[in-house]
């Protein structure tokens, strides 16, 4: 499988020519199947550009939530394929105890926010709830499981008989603990990243940003080399930069922290259009 | 040993910052975490002994009744969380074997239920009664 972010960038949007190197569009990334299946992971702004590169005569694509923080749906109404009567999109994503995944998205798919109605969209359009479980999409086999983030936020672990990817772009493990980490039953996300070939991790912070940030559901770069290492991951791919950090500020960051840790696999931080084959 | 959910992790790490004696129980009854406070009501360290079987919670501790209490404050609050899912509190006697040391302690348990209604174990906490 082919994994292509397209918005690499946590929180706010933050284009620009200071972000241009790893980009600056927000929470969405392509996996591409050994037999043409595309999945869309969240739906930041990046959602648009990616709906430009799908392969053509592609009549399926799947978009997996992660949450419906704004950050991470924001593209979803100018995602091509939802105005496209040929198309089957399939969007997954959490419910909450008290609305479904329709309720909660209408919220945004709609006045005053937008002006298109969800009902509306002419695609033929399924809504999927993800709380935890596991399905197949294709050749891809999912699995699901809510994760350290306010609000209902899942993980995805995404398998084929090439390999494993992780995606937990918004996960705060450390949340709460004395020391981290400290084992693997008492880590969130560890099942889903365990022995991963590829890691896609939330690393938004530097350790001195950390203590003014805590509860609001990220990692810092130290916690995220921490939890791959933890998991056994065998590349990790920091995501989820913090919008106020520019690409030379971002290669500090990322690389103080790698020097720290010392970590024994690969660190590649996620930019915009960089893939990964697996 | 597999992961735990994301909220029973959660209710660990607040436990972990609390005064008051907490246990944390999974659908079985086995005691997977105890915070420090608890370790006093236990006699025995978390760090040495890990999670506990309900057998071994026995035979660190015996709850009888408490003949003061009143007819509110009878019962068996962790078998009530666990099996009737909802919260509960007592008035017991607490023998800790170890030192045959006699706490009176009332006892509030309530279970833990993710927001797809699933039962995935319960809290319960101690409050040593100081006086009559």
């Amino acid at each position: 499988m082919r994994i292509t972010p397209y918005g690499v960038r946590g929180s706010l949007a933050a284009p620009g020519p200071a972000t241009a190197r790893y980009g600056g569009n927000t929470s969405c990334v392509r996996v591409a199947g050994p037999d043409g299946t595309v999945l869309a992971l969240d739906a930041g702004t990046g959602i648009r550009s990616l709906a430009l590169e799908l392969p053509p005569g592609l009549s399926r694509v799947d978009v997996l939530l992660t949450h419906l923080h704004m950050d991470h749906i924001i593209g979803l109404g100018f995602f091509g394929p939802l105005y496209n009567p040929g198309m089957e999109v399939h969007i997954w994503g959490p419910a909450s105890a008290t609305l479904s995944l329709e309720a909660r998205l209408r919220r945004y798919l709609a006045p005053p926010l937008f002006p298109v109605l969800l009902r509306d969209l002419p695609c033929r359009l399924e809504l999927h709830h993800t709380g935890r479980g596991r399905f197949s999409i294709g050749a891809f086999h999912v699995r699901a499981a809510r994760i350290c983030h306010p609000g209902p936020t899942v993980g995805y672990r995404i398998e084929t008989e090439e390999g494993s990817l992780a995606y937990l772009p918004d996960h705060e493990p450390a949340l709460g603990a004395r020391r981290f980490p400290i084992d693997a039953e008492w880590t969130s996300g560890f099942d889903l990243a365990q022995g991963v070939d590829l890691l896609l991790h939330d690393a938004q912070y530097t350790r001195e940003e950390y203590p003014g940030h805590v509860g609001w559901g990220h990692s810092t770069v130290h916690d995220a080399l921490a939890f791959a290492r933890l998991v056994g991951a065998k590349h990790l791919v920091p995501f989820h930069h913090d919008p106020g950090r520019d690409d030379a500020a971002l290669d500090t960051a990322i690389g103080a922290a790698v020097a720290d840790m010392d970590p024994d696999f690969p660190v590649t931080p996620a930019a915009e259009g960089r893939s990964f084959d697996l | 040993m597999a992961q735990q959910s994301v909220e029973m992790i959660l209710v660990r790490q607040l436990a972990s910052y609390l005064f008051v004696p907490v246990l944390v129980v999974d659908t079985t009854g086995t005691v997977v975490f105890y915070n420090e406070p608890a370790e006093r009501i236990l006699g025995v360290r978390f760090e040495e002994t890990g999670r506990i079987g309900p057998e071994e919670v026995e035979r660190l501790i015996e709850l009888s009744d408490d003949p003061a209490a009143g007819p509110d404050e009878a019962g068996r609050p962790m078998a009530t969380a666990l099996q009737q899912r909802r919260p509960a509190h007592a008035r017991r006697w607490l023998l800790r074997r170890g030192d045959r040391v006699r706490l009176q302690v009332e006892l509030t348990a309530f279970p833990v239920i993710d927001q797809e209604d699933r039962l995935l174990g319960a809290v319960a906490m101690f409050w040593e009664r100081l006086g009559p």
